[in-house]
């Protein structure tokens, strides 16, 4: 299989390899970041409202762990919801059921998917290509019907009221600033961590097989082992995400494990650019904002994701900041 | 086990039967369209919706009866499928399979939603034909004619596919066209006008499968979108690779799913994906797929 990224920017690969001779990437991707933490610090002081940026911090880590797979691996998961929502339920029953600190919560959920990814990437790497996104997807309506008929998920209502509880013990977070940095430090951390991945020599072997599978196992890879590995740290990071939004709504919900929110993250990663270090992060403010604006409109959000979609595969392969970073000639 | 009685395990035998009759059509459906285009098709679903509305909408709006319907639905919903395949789809071949999926994806959306909008959510009823109302006494159970007609109408449709597209001179360049598109071109056919047709095919298989599941469940926009998914796993067990693989499969893992209703009833929703987690385990390749 030819991967998504390559075939979709064509020149991409040439022109990121021509950019690092004159420039250094890290330079400009420091700077991007030094602006996007700038934006998540400065958005709630400026009168954003706090709880909205804490929603886009949430999803934007979920979409980062979904490119690391998909752009960077070039698996493309259509079962990942089982992972948000699965740490959900996990975060909000150790919070509310057993008491838990909200990071101690959060770590058991991050746990949890990382199991459950272990399993589900074991069984999704036996087969290659269009198979893999069925069986991720089939994996994750499984889960699915298990949160349905499960008691300790309470079914359609939930797991509802979850207490936030004191950070350590000692922060509590039902004050929003204190949630609000809690939330942040998670993205942060998060992202960072992602960005390493991409950046080691694992990273590396990563996207080697992406671009041509046959040629890195003759140069002695073991691909489903790497492919395995990035499953499992795609899965735990998008765990990350979905046990702390848990927390921060104080809810775990069906809403987080059906199939519409594994469509929505493909969506939000396509929409910024999937590769991308960035895209994925401006995908999910862009998706996020969209349904909070649209929120009246009903049902019609969902056919204004179909379009997006639509325009996107038809004429926007390189999402927005893939098209960006072309523009200015640089990796982003 | 034997406790049970015979009306109750043929009765969900016979919904096992129903349920596989959908799944063997939906999934052959989705095994001609990779055949040729290499595209999952994630707005199958969509179309078999729209094959519940159109027999729904033909009724409600020019009185036209099931009949009608059953000819007049898969033909309008084929030839909506092959203007989305001239004008969409056309333009992926050369990209990597993936965008298939997330443009067919992205449409499933869109047709959905436009439905839901239209129609709410709650499913509306639709009238078993007076042909086929009462059913038949079997003595160890009551067989619903409806229900034995759509059983032997959609083994029909599926032998007659499977006959075609194996034993015939047009299913001859059909499997060519799949081994290999550019040969089959230079001995003078018509390569994409057969991709559009297959696919319009495939898209009407799928509308034929939506109006007669349109009297058994009701006729609901999401109809489609709980289908798919199964028969995703019913597809990734039988391996796409055979159109009779396709047909069996279906089949059978309706009648699986039957039985686990009547001996486990709380696994019956999971039971297809746990099969395929097992056929994936021990046969990679799926149950009919060339194993590596």
């Amino acid at each position: 299989m030819s991967s998504a990224a390559h075939t979709s920017t064509g020149s991409a690969p040439v022109s990121a390899s021509a950019v690092a001779s004159t420039h250094n990437p890290a330079r400009t991707h420091a700077l991007v970041f030094a602006i996007m933490v700038v934006i998540l610090v400065g958005a709630p002081l400026l009168g954003v409202y706090p709880v909205f940026m804490m929603k886009v911090m949430c999803f934007a880590l979920f979409a980062c762990a979904f490119n690391l797979l998909l752009g960077f691996g070039g698996l493309l998961s259509f079962g990942h919801a089982m992972f948000l929502g699965g740490a959900g339920y996990a975060a909000a029953h150790a919070a509310k059921v057993w008491g838990w600190t909200p990071e101690l919560a959060v770590a058991f959920a991050t746990l949890c998917t990382a199991v459950l990814g272990w399993v589900a990437g074991l069984l999704a790497i036996r087969r290659q290509g269009i198979y893999f996104s069925m069986i991720t997807l089939a994996l994750a309506q499984m889960v699915y019907f298990f949160a349905v008929q499960a008691p300790f998920t309470h079914g359609e209502d939930g797991i509802q009221a979850v207490p936030r509880g004191h950070l350590f013990g000692l922060i509590d977070l039902s004050n929003t600033w204190a949630m609000y940095c809690f939330v942040l430090a998670i993205f942060l951390g998060g992202f960072a961590l992602i960005y390493r991945i991409v950046h080691s020599p694992f990273g590396q072997v990563l996207q080697a097989i992406r671009e041509n599978e046959p040629r890195a196992i003759s140069l002695g890879y073991d691909a489903d082992k790497f492919k395995h590995r990035a499953f499992v740290l795609s899965a735990a990071l998008a765990g990350l995400a979905g046990g702390t939004k848990a927390i921060l709504f104080q809810l775990a919900s069906l809403t987080d494990v059906h199939w519409g929110m594994s469509g929505e993250v493909v969506l939000m990663t396509l929409l910024g650019g999937m590769g991308t270090i960035f895209g994925p992060v401006v995908g999910a403010a862009v998706i996020v904002t969209m349904q909070n604006y649209l929120a009246e409109l009903g049902s019609w959000v969902t056919v204004v994701q179909g379009v997006i979609f639509v325009v996107c595969v038809l004429v926007f392969r390189r999402g927005i900041v893939g098209e960006l970073g072309a523009l200015l000639k640089k990796s982003l | 086990m034997f406790d049970i009685p015979i009306q109750a395990l043929m009765g969900q035998l016979l919904i096992g039967l129903i349920n596989g009759s959908f799944y063997a059509l939906l999934s052959l459906g989705l095994a001609v369209i990779f055949g040729l285009l290499n595209i999952i098709n994630f707005a199958h679903g969509a179309f078999y919706m729209m094959g519940a509305f159109g027999a729904y909408l033909l009724l409600s709006t020019l009185g036209l009866n099931y009949w009608w319907s059953l000819i007049i639905a898969p033909v309008v919903v084929g030839a909506i499928g092959m203007v989305l395949e001239r004008t969409m789809l056309k333009r992926l071949y050369q990209l990597d399979h993936l965008y298939g999926l997330l443009l067919t994806f992205g449409l499933a959306l869109i047709i959905q939603g436009l439905f839901r909008n239209q129609y709410g959510s709650s499913g509306l009823p639709y009238a078993i034909p007076s042909q086929l109302q009462g059913g038949q006494n079997l003595g160890f159970m009551f067989l619903p004619n409806y229900r034995a007609w759509v059983i032997v109408a959609s083994l029909v449709v599926c032998l007659l596919t499977w006959f075609v597209i194996e034993h015939t001179r047009l299913g001859g360049y059909l499997r060519a066209a799949t081994e290999s598109p550019q040969l089959v071109q230079a001995f003078g056919i018509n390569v994409p006008r057969m991709v559009t047709l297959t696919f319009g095919f495939g898209v009407a298989l799928a509308a034929l499968a939506g109006v007669m599941a349109a009297p058994i469940y009701q006729v609901s926009p999401l109809m489609g979108a709980d289908i798919i998914i199964v028969v995703f796993a019913v597809v990734v067990i039988g391996g796409m690779g055979s159109i009779m693989g396709a047909i069996v499969t279906g089949f059978g893992l309706g009648l699986i799913e039957g039985l686990t209703k009547v001996f486990y009833p709380e696994a019956s929703t999971t039971a297809i994906f746990i099969i395929m987690t097992i056929v994936l385990l021990v046969r990679p390749a799926g149950l009919f797929g060339a194993q590596k």
